[in-house]
């Protein structure tokens, strides 16, 4: 059997993919299965996790200069990055800024799409009642731009609000 | 039931039973569950622990499945029987440390443990013999949905159940299936097998999970990725994976069959042998042995032997549980010839 990439050598390496649920059989040679293992690599990374991959992140620099803190359970973005674990399930609101990217980096996906839990669950409810900031940020500068000023006026009020309940995020 | 109840019989894992039983040991599902706006476990006062531990312990009377479960408080056990449910792939290595406000619960048939302020508050295992991944996320559905509604569970539309460690995030969902490859290991063929799976996302450990070597031809798959996929989906890409692995097993056992079967033999024999004559023998060699002789036994080399008593001697030969049969502390030299005679004496003929 030639190799399914380069169809000029034997393939040597059988691998099988998993993308979106579809499964894909590959048969490659050592030289093209080597430069599909480095784009795999690439993708997933998942070897330096948490600490390393966040340092990268511009957002993680920025958090630095302000050390957001959860609301609920007092735990600093700075906590976070030396012990790797969050305080509470309300850190994933307060952290959602610097924690999207970082979600999306260890899981490929930032959008849980399983079950949910039946019926007592108020744990989602943080995003109903806190927006995110940085949505609302670009939603202003949107409606600014296309001149609806009611619009912005309103979005404006929105931020100020959430601004005032959790001062450790205000720029 | 009582911890020593549990010697009683084979760990649920171990039985030997189920699809595909002459390769895969053992299915195991957990999910992770934390309680709604209560601190983590690490990041909780003892109070906040013990409010953790006393609605999750109260919650499991309306849960059928968990009715017949038994709590034990982690800071009221020995060493030894904490070690013991380790061995039993009841709980973690890292839930016998720091024990205040910890608990395990176990049910009768030990297919059912709930481990209480460990990493989350709740990490749920369901343990199924053989190749049985349907219906392992079957009961482990039915659990966390009737938990659901007695608990105020942390959950988020964006990133689902949240976790301590944002890995575990979205469906909080680890699939894990034991395999026997001894014929991937003796063709060589195993790097391979395992380069690739590291690469599609699922990790490969030994038979004592995170940071364990594999021993003894026993390796540990499980889903590396918890979110932007569904918890069906998740089972269904282990499910392709391991079938494909079971295969290729499967391949390599035949062809060393037909090209080397003396070699082979000659390797079933002799770790038979050394185990029916050794004087001291560590539960290292021991694993690596039985792991020979079940391999002669899957392909009816050994027939004067059933499959049930080498799986028994893979946990009664287990630190833990040695000195409980002993019924003494042993010391490690102690142990090394206390195994060697309790196998003996099962290997007898």
């Amino acid at each position: 059997m030639l190799c399914n990439i380069c169809a000029k050598n034997p393939a040597t390496v059988h691998l099988t993919e998993i993308i979106d649920n579809q499964m894909n059989e590959l048969h490659l040679c050592e030289e093209c299965a080597r430069q599909k293992s480095a784009q795999m690599e690439q993708k997933f990374g998942l070897s330096d996790l948490l600490a390393g991959m966040v340092d990268f992140d511009k957002v993680a620099k920025e958090a630095e200069s302000i050390v957001p803190k959860c609301p609920n359970c007092g735990l600093t973005y700075t906590d976070f990055k030396k012990i790797g674990r969050l305080g509470c399930g309300e850190c994933y609101g307060a952290f959602k800024k610097y924690l999207a990217p970082l979600l999306k980096r260890i899981h490929g996906s930032s959008q849980h799409i399983g079950k949910a839990p039946a019926v007592k669950a108020t744990g989602r409810a943080f995003k109903k009642k806190q927006p995110d900031l940085q949505e609302l940020r670009n939603k202003l500068q949107k409606a600014i731009e296309t001149e609806a000023f009611e619009e912005a006026a309103k979005i404006r009020d929105q931020i100020k609000e959430i601004e005032r309940k959790q001062p450790e995020i205000k720029k | 039931m009582k911890l020593d109840d549990l010697l009683k019989h084979t760990s649920e894992w171990l039985k030997g039973t189920g699809p595909n039983s002459d390769i895969v040991i053992s299915t195991r599902i957990r999910l992770a569950r934390n309680l709604n706006k209560l601190p983590f476990p690490h990041w909780a006062n003892k109070k906040q622990s013990g409010e953790a531990l006393q609605a999750i312990e109260e919650s499991f009377n309306k849960v059928d499945y968990l009715k017949k479960a038994t709590v034990f408080k982690l800071a009221e056990i020995n060493s030894i029987d904490k070690q013991l449910l380790v061995e039993r792939h009841l709980m973690s290595f890292e839930h016998t440390q720091k024990t205040d406000y910890k608990a395990v619960a176990i049910e009768e048939e030990e297919i059912v443990a709930i481990m209480i302020n460990e990493e989350d508050h709740m990490r749920i295992q369901v343990m199924q013999s053989g190749f049985n991944l349907f219906e392992a996320w079957n009961i482990i559905n039915r659990i966390d949905e009737c938990l659901a509604k007695e608990l105020s569970i942390a959950y988020s539309s964006d990133w689902g159940y949240l976790t301590a460690c944002p890995t575990n995030a979205g469906t909080a969902m680890r699939g894990s299936v034991m395999l026997h490859l001894p014929a991937l290991v003796m063709t060589r063929s195993i790097d391979r097998v395992l380069a690739a799976i590291s690469k599609l996302s699922f990790t490969t450990r030994g038979l004592y999970g995170e940071g364990t070597q594999a021993t003894g031809n026993f390796f540990q798959i499980s889903n590396q990725v918890s979110l932007g996929l569904s918890e069906d989906e998740i089972v269904n890409n282990i499910n392709g994976l391991i079938r494909q692995i079971i295969e290729q097993e499967k391949q390599a056992r035949e062809l060393m069959l037909s090209r080397n079967k003396s070699l082979l033999e000659d390797r079933v024999y002799r770790s038979l042998g050394i185990l029916k004559s050794a004087r001291i023998i560590t539960s290292q060699e021991t694993t690596e042995l039985l792991s020979m002789v079940r391999l002669g036994v899957d392909l009816e080399m050994v027939k004067d032997i059933n499959r049930q008593t080498i799986n028994e001697l893979f946990i009664i030969t287990q630190p833990a549980h040695l000195q409980k049969i002993e019924n003494k502390k042993l010391s490690s030299n102690e142990r090394d010839s206390k195994r060697a005679e309790l196998i003996r004496s099962k290997l007898k003929i």
